[in-house]
């Protein structure tokens, strides 16, 4: 299905096995191809009628989804032309990632010293990784969608 | 607005009950599924809703208000029975004079486009279509007429596949362009999911939940953990269905909201499909929970 006159630059696609509720699928894809630099400001997604049109899912579900974006700031709505990009996600400027890259490089060399081999970094810096988020987002926790996987116990 | 509105709505045929102490309200711009075993009742509610059969008990009423059988309201709504009827010795041209001459709103210009997009043959008799195509025909015929709520009975039914989607889609785009709220009633469930951002399930002549399908979904969960604390549980839960097998259960429970609640511990709680969660409530084996109602329970009980 092509869709004519302004093309956004990306398609969305669904995973059916994927469990994770159509709307957010959306959410994430714009979410991602923003990180990977697919979508730049300014870019126009996608018209509601053609996401609908191309993946036969319910309007109101590509509404939800647009207004999710635009609540997080990614997106605005301009009347009577479309959506489009706001801003991009890469949060951080170039000389700031090559700071923290450095930090993480002698963190890095300290836990090897300490006797942790690549299993056991990757290990503790995933678990800090989620108990740092966890602390952060605390009770109001995003059930929304967020976290639809399996909520196994700790 | 809820674009329908029952209040303790019931059918009797004799001294059979189709349709009993059904309390609904579908907002405006959904498309709610209806859903449920052959007998459940669907056919009776939408019978109703559209006027053509008169409650028993209670009342229906429609766009903000209005009564189902209001001559005001045969414009504003549309409703295409099963197998989509259309005169089978009738040219699709002919059809579509007809249906233009027998109704006061009925956009000829923009139904004859359709047709010709989907690549239907208006020189050829109804009858000799495909079944996609005279599904398309009675939507277009349907849609034509600019209502604010499209009734459809069972449309999928006879449809292959590929018929069904392309259905679906003319549906979707009209939600899209028109804002034309629908109710659908169907037994293939797993079509449902990505179209149905309401469902109401039937079975057995009642209504058995009904709601926003990502607010039931999120709202519902699946506890797998061991059989021999499923009892225990189930008290403190009253789940909507129980499964066990020697060593391990799974329980379907609604929890209080869309929070994450805390899992008891030696339990994983899974989200649910909405396959799963329809087919539970269309068979509830819950220990410990009345069949008539299903309660809502807070996880955060059991941990403490």
């Amino acid at each position: 299905m092509a869709i004519d006159k302004e093309m956004s630059p990306i398609e969305f696609r669904l995973d059916p096995s994927s469990g994770v509720p159509t709307y957010l699928q959306l959410v994430q894809q714009v979410e991602h191809a923003l990180r990977l630099g697919y979508l730049k400001p300014g870019d126009q997604l996608p018209k509601v009628r053609d996401v609908v049109a191309a993946l036969t899912i319910n309007p109101n579900t590509v509404l939800k989804s647009y207004k999710e974006l635009e609540t997080k700031g990614l997106i605005e709505g301009r009347p009577g032309q479309g959506t489009f990009i706001k801003t991009t996600l890469e949060q951080v400027t170039l000389p700031d990632l090559a700071t923290l890259r450095r930090t993480l490089m002698s963190w890095l060399a300290s836990a090897e010293a300490a006797g942790l081999d690549e299993d056991g970094v990757a290990a503790l810096f995933t678990s800090v990784l989620r108990d740092f988020y966890k602390e952060r987002s605390g009770a109001n926790a995003p059930a929304t969608g967020g976290a639809r996987g399996v909520e196994g116990i700790a | 607005m809820n674009v329908i509105e029952t209040a303790d709505l019931g059918k009797r045929y004799g001294k059979a009950w189709a349709l009993r102490d059904c309390t609904l309200a579908i907002p405006e711009g959904r498309l709610a599924a209806l859903v449920g075993p052959n007998g459940a009742g669907k056919s009776t509610l939408m019978n109703m809703a559209v006027g053509l059969t008169l409650p028993s008990t209670g009342t229906v009423t429609l766009l903000g208000g209005m009564s189902a059988t209001a001559p005001a309201m045969l414009q504003d709504i549309a409703f295409m029975a099963q197998d989509a009827p259309l005169y089978k010795n009738l040219s699709v041209a002919d059809m579509l004079h007809l249906t233009k001459n027998l109704n006061w709103r009925f956009d000829h210009a923009r139904a004859k486009a359709r047709l010709v997009d989907l690549g239907i043959p208006l020189k050829k008799k109804a009858g000799k279509l495909s079944g996609g195509q005279q599904a398309q025909v009675a939507l277009t015929l349907a849609l034509a007429r600019r209502p604010r709520l499209l009734v459809l009975d069972e449309p999928l039914a006879a449809l292959d596949p590929l018929a069904r989607q392309d259905f679906m889609g003319t549906v979707m785009t009209a939600m899209a362009d028109d804002g034309v709220s629908v109710l659908l009633s169907s037994h293939a469930l797993a079509d449902l999911e990505r179209v149905a951002d309401f469902v109401v399930v039937l079975g057995g002549g009642e209504l058995r939940i009904a709601g926003d399908t990502d607010e039931l979904l999120a709202e519902h969960r699946l506890l797998t953990g061991p059989a021999s604390e499923a009892d225990r549980l189930a008290g403190l839960l009253s789940p909507i269905q129980v499964k066990r097998a020697e060593a391990q259960a799974h329980l379907l429970v609604r929890t209080g909201g869309p929070a994450s609640a805390p899992v008891p511990p030696g339990w994983e709680a899974h989200p649910v499909s909405l396959e799963e969660l329809v087919l539970a409530y269309l068979r509830p084996t819950g220990i410990g929970s009345s069949s008539a109602s299903f309660p809502r329970t807070e996880l955060t009980e059991v941990t403490r």
